[in-house]
């Protein structure tokens, strides 16, 4: 049940589906562009995530300038910056981090860990990344259309999102609302197929419970976005029609700058809980693949199983599940009725225990290990860190009473910052340093490596462990300029400047990294096909970078979880999931 | 190990700066105390868990980092000790919530005493009301906005016509009495926050939301407002006046009713109209 038993893998059954003929590219076109191998979506998924993500990287830079010297800079007015606030969070959010987690590394690694020679539907594949494309299109032209991109915040709640007072009202909502829908039209061809995948093309042997984390966590967050998105796509389609045919669905009867406007009977609460439904099962999605891939980065990195499998993958299936019901504490000082807080204080609070046995065994898996401190490893360290600190946070603003001075203040930017900012981006960079050997077989400058490592991470602590208590302090959120207030000391504005500093020096280290990622490409060291001397199957590929249909003639086939690391007795430090079992008894029994 | 070293400094710093942290909340000026405590309950149980977890990664990294010949240990998992962690997770996050939970409900449970008075939000401005001698307050509806009539109090309801309407000033509250804040918004959402107050809560157009407090010393406090509300949401500002009931009440007597407010433009109407006539 746990695992199939010694006599099971010894007769793996054969095949029960004759293979199905991979489309083979006949020009270029169809072998780099339009390509339908998931492998070359992942790279298009991934290069188009990174280049929208570049631009909200810059617009934080504009943030930071302002916030750290307000009125310096004539070019950012009140108008813009929370243009800049608005965008930056929908891409890094959406267009970066669900893409680059969901798109990129799930289209890269989900097929290759499975032992699938594809993912199963590889048309409809090709045709998500191109309406993601789309999607990404129309979110970037809101910069150059009349009234510009729209200013309401990411969370883009109504009745503000589609009024006067609001920058981007012209164009920008109706076009940030349109790229929301092409969004989820896009992920959801491309989830299907991720969850497809993972349910009917893993390879013989290839057990639920023997599948690496890395799977799990993006399968499981799939499965959320599959059902959280669909909440944002009929919000979106709500607004879209308040805006643009009068409806009101989230619109009461209002006043405008002394105007009676026509609207009447909807409610703006509707689309927060509409909105959340989506949003906290978000930060999931971002934060589950996170989860799945650092436990494999500690584990190969600390040449020793990751401790507790089972739990890990009960915790990551019961996260997903609790993350459901927990939306309403986004909206504790909503309005909503206060009863509601009750209930969504419990389960948000409840959702820290098995967040934190995630933790415990993270650690545990580092104890008695053999740690290698190469830099997919000290990202996973640096990750650790900054999840710890920002899920704790997170116990502050869940506990519905705590929340009420602490709503709308920086605290709430600094805790989502480091917990679903910070913390998912250090297992990204980790998990590029970790896999680049196997996309391009080469591998990333290790020096420059370590340079990226402590400067962002440390960079980033310094920008927002303090940014707590400039909330704690008082200071609200999406203030382009806080202005004379009794209680803010001068102090407040010295930190401020040299969280600007710190941002910008981040950013720079980025530059760096992006050098490396390029230069190795062609003066990197060859890797070899298995550099990091990992268990599992996309290690075991016959050619690095594996080509089109991933295996040779015969798919591999599984005899072994995926964490088969310093077995006793075994020759070298780790065996491969696809290494059968020679003499039972003598490597190591697997749960 | 250079490694360990910073990991473990990583964790004294932040108790470090925690506890040298010149930022830190605002003197409350309410009886919500009890919010304060909870936020400190919660800064131990945490602060101690984190310290916990990073020195003890730090440990990691300095006693197992890779040496020639290490063998990591093989042990796929422990059961015994996954359960104890997981009950002494939960016991720690009981010791959080429970104190929450019976905060909230007082912070729900309005005294049967308190006063009701109003905040309105509009772009990007607030007003407000008191209830008047008749300790009551009229009915609103949006639709009754107009020049002559901010607020849109109902002009039939005579609740209404002794209301204290409070228009681009100030608001002052006497000590040591508790209210009931009800909160109106006339166009998007706002938020009625005074940091030293720690309650706070949306204004949403189209419901009245609320909360209730008891401020316990007299000041000055800036009005700000926590939830984006459009270009001018920075400077949304008024002050707050909590001040000796004799001083409220000398400020009271010079404020103006509806019905006088409303009167002095129906004058200046039927003037108009004769005058047209």
């Amino acid at each position: 049940m746990v695992d199939v038993p010694y006599d099971a893998i010894a007769d793996i059954p054969p095949a029960e589906v004759a293979e199905v003929e991979l489309y083979h590219p006949k020009s270029w076109w169809t072998q780099y562009v339009f390509s339908q191998d998931a492998k070359v979506i992942a790279i298009q998924y991934s290069l188009t995530a990174s280049a929208i993500g570049l631009v909200a990287l810059v617009l934080s830079w504009l943030m930071r300038l302002q916030l750290g010297f307000p009125g310096t800079f004539s070019f950012i007015d009140a108008n813009q910056y929370l243009q800049f606030i608005t965008m930056h969070g929908m891409i890094m959010v959406i267009y970066l981090l669900t893409a680059l987690f969901l798109g990129g590394f799930g289209n890269y690694l989900i097929p290759l860990m499975v032992g699938a020679r594809d993912m199963v539907f590889p048309y409809v594949n090709m045709l998500s990344y191109w309406v993601y494309l789309l999607a990404v299109l129309v979110l970037a032209s809101t910069f150059f259309v009349p009234g510009g991109p729209t200013g309401a915040g990411w969370t883009l709640y109504p009745p503000q999102a589609i009024l006067s007072g609001t920058p981007g009202q012209d164009w920008g909502i109706i076009l940030m609302l349109v790229s929301l829908i092409l969004f989820i039209i896009g992920f959801t061809m491309g989830g299907l197929n991720y969850v497809v995948t993972v349910l009917q093309a893993r390879t013989r042997g290839m057990t639920l419970m023997r599948l690496p984390l890395t799977v799990w966590g993006i399968f499981t967050a799939t499965v959320m976005a599959l059902l959280a998105f669909p909440a944002l796509f009929v919000a979106s389609v709500m607004m879209l029609f308040d805006r643009v045919l009068g409806t009101s669905f989230f619109m009461p009867a209002l006043v405008e700058m002394g105007q009676q406007m026509k609207y009447g009977g909807g409610s703006p609460i509707l689309f927060q809980h509409l909105f959340w439904f989506f949003g906290h099962p978000e930060v999931y999605i971002v934060a589950l693949p996170a989860f799945g891939i650092v436990s494999d980065l500690i584990s190969t990195h600390a040449r020793k199983n990751i401790f507790g499998y089972r739990m890990m993958v009960w915790a990551i299936v019961g996260i997903g599940a609790l993350s459901f019901v927990v939306w309403a504490h986004h909206m504790y000082v909503s309005g909503m009725h206060p009863k509601f807080g009750f209930f969504f204080a419990t389960t948000t609070l409840i959702i820290a225990i098995p967040t934190a046995i995630k933790v415990y065994n993270w650690v545990l898996t580092l104890w008695r290990g053999d740690i290698h401190l190469t830099v997919p490893m000290l990202f996973a360290l640096g990750f650790i860190i900054t999840f710890v600190n920002g899920g704790l946070t997170g116990l502050f603003l869940g506990n519905v009473v705590v929340d009420v001075p602490l709503s709308d203040t920086m605290f709430v930017v600094a805790h989502f910052h480091m917990v679903m900012g910070v913390a998912p981006i250090m297992v990204v960079l980790g998990a590029i340093y970790h896999w680049y050997p196997k996309v391009t077989g080469r591998m990333l400058d290790d020096w420059l490596g370590k340079f990226h490592f402590w400067v962002t991470f440390l960079g980033a602590y310094l920008i927002f462990f303090p940014m707590h208590y400039l909330g704690l302090l008082g200071i609200p959120r999406r203030y382009h300029d806080i202005g004379e207030v009794a209680f803010i000391p001068p102090s407040a504005h010295t930190l401020n400047a040299f969280i600007t500093v710190v941002a910008l020096t981040v950013g720079f280290a980025q530059m760096v990294f992006l050098f490396n990622l390029v230069w190795s490409l062609f003066k990197g060291r060859p890797s070899g096909g298995n550099p990091w001397r990992a268990t599992t199957l996309e290690w075991q590929t016959p050619q690095t970078p594996p080509g089109h249909g991933n295996w040779g003639k015969e798919l591999p086939v599984v005899y072994r979880w995926a964490y088969d690391y310093s077995v006793p007795g075994a020759a070298q430090d780790f065996i491969p999931q696809n290494q059968p079992r020679a003499t039972p008894g003598v490597q190591g029994a697997a749960p | 190990m250079a490694v360990a070293l910073i990991l473990l400094l990583v964790a004294v710093g932040s108790v470090l700066f925690h506890i040298y942290s010149p930022w830190w909340w605002t003197p409350i000026a309410t009886n919500w105390s009890y919010i304060d405590h909870t936020i400190s309950i919660t800064f131990w149980i945490t602060g101690v868990v984190f310290f916990a977890v990073i020195a003890f990664m730090a440990y990691c990294v300095f006693r197992f980092h890779h040496k020639e010949g290490r063998q990591a240990a093989y042990n796929p998992e422990n059961k015994k000790l996954e359960w104890w962690l997981s009950i002494g997770t939960a016991i720690g996050v009981g010791a959080m919530l429970a104190p929450g939970l019976v905060v909230w409900h007082q912070f729900v449970t309005v005294p049967a005493d308190a006063t009701e008075i109003e905040v309105m939000g509009q772009q990007w401005r607030w007003s407000f009301r008191l209830p008047g001698k008749d300790g009551r307050m009229g009915t609103t509806d949006v639709r009754n906005v107009g020049s002559d009539n901010p607020l849109g109090l109902n002009p039939d309801d005579r609740h209404g016509q002794d209301d204290i309407v409070i228009e681009s000033d100030d608001l002052h509250l006497p000590v040591g009495k508790p209210v009931k804040v009800l909160l109106r918004s006339l166009d998007v959402l706002h938020d009625f926050y005074v940091p030293e107050f720690r309650a706070k809560m949306d204004m949403v157009p189209g419901m009245v939301t609320y909360f209730w407090m008891t401020p316990i010393r007299t000041g000055t406090f800036d009005v700000l407002c926590a939830e984006l509300c459009g270009a001018a949401h920075a400077q949304m500002r008024a002050k707050v006046i909590v001040e000796e009931e004799s001083d409220y009440q000398a400020w009271l007597a010079k404020q103006k009713t509806f019905a006088e407010l409303s009167g002095r433009s129906a004058v200046m109407k039927a003037t108009y109209k004769s005058g047209g006539e």
